[in-house]
């Protein structure tokens, strides 16, 4: 599981780079992901999701228990959702509960 | 008794025109290699993008669900059958592990979704699986469960 932070004016962008969050890695990447968050004061996070194209359950819930984490102070918005993981967050209605960019906000996005 | 079950064994050769059968360990590691195999595979290019979408989907639940609780107290493998049926597609998953509780499937009901602070984590992949399948069914038989479902070609609207 690797993920990527970049912070800049108040928003903590973090790119993941495994193309899949799914049972044999939502752990480790719930984990990444708090290590990360705590590591910074930025009150907006968001998650980069355009390397990823398969989220299951496990995955849902690790991105889930994540924005519970932040709150209630910090927002936890995600990026680039790819079709599979797009489906996922639709079916499961997850998709009215996070805010959801077609990308990046503008000035974060990563070279390459 | 565990361990004298057994599962499906493989066909004679030249019966399995059509149909894919594969044996992984219960892993979370081996259910994600199945997983990209199908759908970068002969059968993975031979559906729609949608229909392996909902493949991926619904077996990664049903799969892991066997992983995590079929084979919570001990080890085991997991058989599954694909099998055209028109432009639809007949699944079969088996395993050798724990029974359904109540020997029944979980409704899987959508969630209500409240305040963040007490959204749930879990408990999304039987609403997954009920939401992208028809026919879905379960059969416990000497020791052996098998869960059955239709991915159709076309996914009705919800």
């Amino acid at each position: 599981m690797e993920l990527h932070a970049q912070e800049s004016g108040g928003i903590l962008v973090i790119r993941a780079l495994q193309d899949r969050i799914d049972a044999a890695g939502a752990i480790r990447f719930k984990d990444m992901m708090r290590d990360l968050t705590r590591n910074s004061a930025a009150p907006r996070v968001v998650l980069d999701m355009s390397k990823v194209a398969f989220l299951d359950s496990s995955g849902l819930g690790a991105v889930v228990a994540v924005l519970k984490a932040l709150q209630p102070d910090r927002t936890l918005e995600l990026s680039a959702l790819t079709p599979t993981v797009q489906k996922v967050f639709r079916l499961t209605r997850m998709d009215s509960i996070f805010t959801i960019h077609d990308a990046v906000p503008d000035g974060l996005r990563h070279a390459g | 008794m565990r361990g004298d079950a057994a599962l499906p064994s493989e066909p004679p050769a030249g019966a399995n025109a059509g149909q894919t059968r594969c044996i992984i360990p219960g892993t979370a590691e081996a259910v994600r290699e199945l997983l990209q195999s199908l759908v970068s595979g002969p059968l993975g290019r031979a559906l729609s993008p949608e229909q392996v979408s909902n493949l991926e989907i619904v077996l990664a639940e049903v799969l892991n669900n066997v992983v995590e609780h079929a084979y919570a107290a001990f080890p085991g493998r997991v058989c599954v059958t694909l099998r055209r049926e028109g432009a639809d597609l007949r699944c079969e998953v088996c395993d050798q592990g724990a029974a359904m509780p109540g020997l029944d499937l979980p409704a899987g009901r959508q969630a209500d979704l409240a305040e963040i602070a007490d959204l749930p984590e879990g408990g999304f992949g039987w609403f997954l699986i009920r939401s992208l399948t028809q026919d879905l069914s379960y059969r416990r038989d000497n020791g052996v469960n098998h869960l059955s479902f239709l991915l159709p070609a076309r996914q009705l609207p919800h």
